[in-house]
């Protein structure tokens, strides 16, 4: 069994962007990435020194710690598309037109 | 009806930059600097919180374009010890760079975690001043400009309710163009800054200038500064210095006893004096004279030459007698500087004098010659030097005298702008007399004293320069 991924989902707290990504991220966690990666979220007005250590620009950022390379994802994860494949999906789980298998 | 509320400064601490500010840059407030790549941005940044932190202030340097290593570095060339202070709490680095690895744009979203960043280190520090360094770096990361300069004006409005006097560089790509790229003017728009570097007879001048300031009073137009190794940046006020009440009249002597007589005592002690003649009439060897005049009256004495090595002037003058040059330098009583201003910008040059006159506190000055430094530099960086030359002498009350070489027996003409910053302006010539050449000393203008006007013949000999009595 491969080791499960980590996720860091940088927000600020109860801004409509952050809401959506959040909302975004859970519905994937929940459906197409179930069991791939463990996910921790950041409220970065609690935790300013944690976006400074991640130096943390935009808000929201998802940061795909591991596996490596590691990634930053800028935005509400509203482009699906964009989210599966940086994640780094495996094709096997999506189907010929890039949708993934219900 | 009411005056306008005073607006508060914040003295910065900067060379120059609080004489042309009318007290410094407006308390609780953002400042813009822009200019353009390599123009001290990034410096006056750095400088305005160093300046700060020497007062026991706190603060908080935004950066991102620099790493904070390379911004410490820099700092600790000029001496100024970042890490100390980032240590003991004092100051804290915002991080903005970007960082390695991909970032990929997934839908809509806002800078909240800078503003939430900057604020933080605000209220960590309670900073008094912020530094943004350059506000343009966004712009280059982030593609949609409407959004940067939205969260840019919410940074800025989070700084002001923060209290913070907040300084903020932008970069421009023309000397003399648009404010600054993305128009980053318009919402820091109370005081705008501008550093220049323009280039000018094939060599860099920098300026700067208060385009607005929020509630007035700055001085207008381009003033020139220089960038020392060790106090930084230093702006030269062009006309921000007041004068002090009028000091008694000070006269000092030349050491050639005819010539003195011919001013009604000496020169003046607190101004340039011009000497002016063609190649040979004696220029250099008056300047020796003045020198030794002042060390025989137990003065300190600065000597700038910029045509003759220090020891080719201390033999020359040994050669006529005046001996106590070498020992009173080796005294450290005279201090002889020899230079190329072909490879020092008359910028660094004056604030070097600055620092030599600050440090020595001489009661004379030798420049010779100015024409030289015309020679090397644009019209407007020597015309700019002479000013803040003249602002200088004046305020520490130093004789001075500078030498100035005209192409031929050039009389009282061509020497324009430097005679009219001068109080007095001798001329030296060459006149033919029964078809021999003979050399002629007149003082063609002393200020606020009568003087001979009558030109007389100047000898030179084994006991250096005489003044022949009139007959």
């Amino acid at each position: 069994m491969t080791p499960r991924g980590r996720l860091r989902l940088y927000v600020t707290d109860s801004t409509v962007l952050s809401e959506r990504a959040i909302a975004n991220l859970s519905a994937l966690r929940d459906g197409v990435l179930a069991g791939q990666y463990d996910l921790e979220v950041i409220d970065v007005l609690e935790h300013p020194e944690a976006a400074e250590a991640g130096r943390i620009v935009a808000t929201p950022t998802l940061v795909r710690l591991t596996p490596e390379p590691v990634r930053r994802l800028v935005g509400d994860l509203s482009d699906r598309t964009v989210v599966l494949a940086s994640l780094g999906l495996s094709q096997a789980r999506t189907g010929p037109s890039g949708d993934p298998e219900p | 009806m009411k005056p306008p509320a005073r607006i508060e400064r914040l003295a910065t601490g900067v060379d120059g930059l609080d004489a042309i500010t009318s007290g410094g840059l407006p308390a609780g407030r953002s400042s813009l600097v822009a200019g353009t790549a390599g123009s001290g941005k990034t410096l006056l940044a750095v400088q305005f919180l160093v300046a700060g932190l020497a007062a026991g202030e706190t603060a908080v340097l935004v950066t991102f374009d620099e790493r904070p290593e390379d911004l410490v570095r820099n700092a600790a060339s000029l001496g100024w010890d970042l890490r100390e202070h980032l240590d003991a709490g004092n100051l804290a680095i915002v991080d903005l760079t970007p960082p390695r690895g991909e970032t990929i744009a997934t839908g809509e979203f806002d800078f909240g975690a800078l503003v939430a960043r900057v604020e933080a280190a605000v209220a960590r520090t309670h900073a008094a001043r912020v530094a943004v360094d350059a506000a343009g770096g966004l712009f280059t990361h982030f593609v949609d400009s409407g959004l940067v300069r939205r969260e840019l004006a919410r940074l800025i409005d989070c700084l002001r309710t923060a209290g913070v006097t907040a300084l903020i560089t932008a970069e421009r790509t023309d000397e003399y163009g648009p404010v600054a790229r993305y128009a980053v003017e318009e919402f820091v728009a109370d005081t705008v800054i501008v550093l220049r570097n323009p280039l000018g007879r094939e060599r860099r001048r920098r300026t700067i200038e208060v385009l607005k300031l929020r509630g007035g009073g700055h001085e207008r137009g381009e003033h020139p500064f220089g960038i020392d190794d060790r106090r930084g940046i230093i702006v030269l006020p062009l006309s921000g210095l007041e004068s002090g009440p009028d000091a008694p009249l000070r006269q000092v002597s030349i050491g050639i006893e005819g010539l003195d007589e011919m001013c009604s005592g000496g020169i003046p002690g607190d101004a340039i004096t011009l000497v002016h003649g063609p190649s040979g009439a004696g220029k250099s060897l008056l300047a020796c004279h003045f020198v030794q005049a002042g060390l025989g009256a137990g003065e300190r004495v600065l000597h700038y030459c910029f045509e003759d090595s220090r020891d080719r002037l201390l033999r020359h003058a040994e050669a006529i007698g005046l001996g106590g040059l070498r020992e009173a330098e080796r005294a450290g009583r005279l201090s002889v500087v020899s230079r190329h201003p072909e490879r020092l910008g008359l910028e660094d040059l004056f604030v070097e004098i600055h620092r030599a006159v600050t440090e020595l506190q001489p009661r004379r000055l030798v420049i010779d010659s100015l024409s030289v430094l015309d020679r090397v530099s644009s019209g407007a960086a020597f015309r700019e030097f002479v000013v803040g030359l003249v602002d200088t002498v004046r305020d520490h009350r130093i004789a001075t005298l500078c030498t100035h070489e005209v192409a031929s027996d050039g009389g009282g003409e061509a020497v324009t702008h430097v005679s009219t910053m001068s109080d007095c302006l001798i001329a030296l010539r060459f006149r033919e007399h029964a078809g021999a050449y003979r050399r002629t000393v007149q003082v063609v203008k002393l200020r606020g004293s009568s003087h001979d006007l009558a030109e007389r013949e100047l000898r030179i000999g084994e006991v250096g320069i005489t003044v022949v009595p009139r007959a």
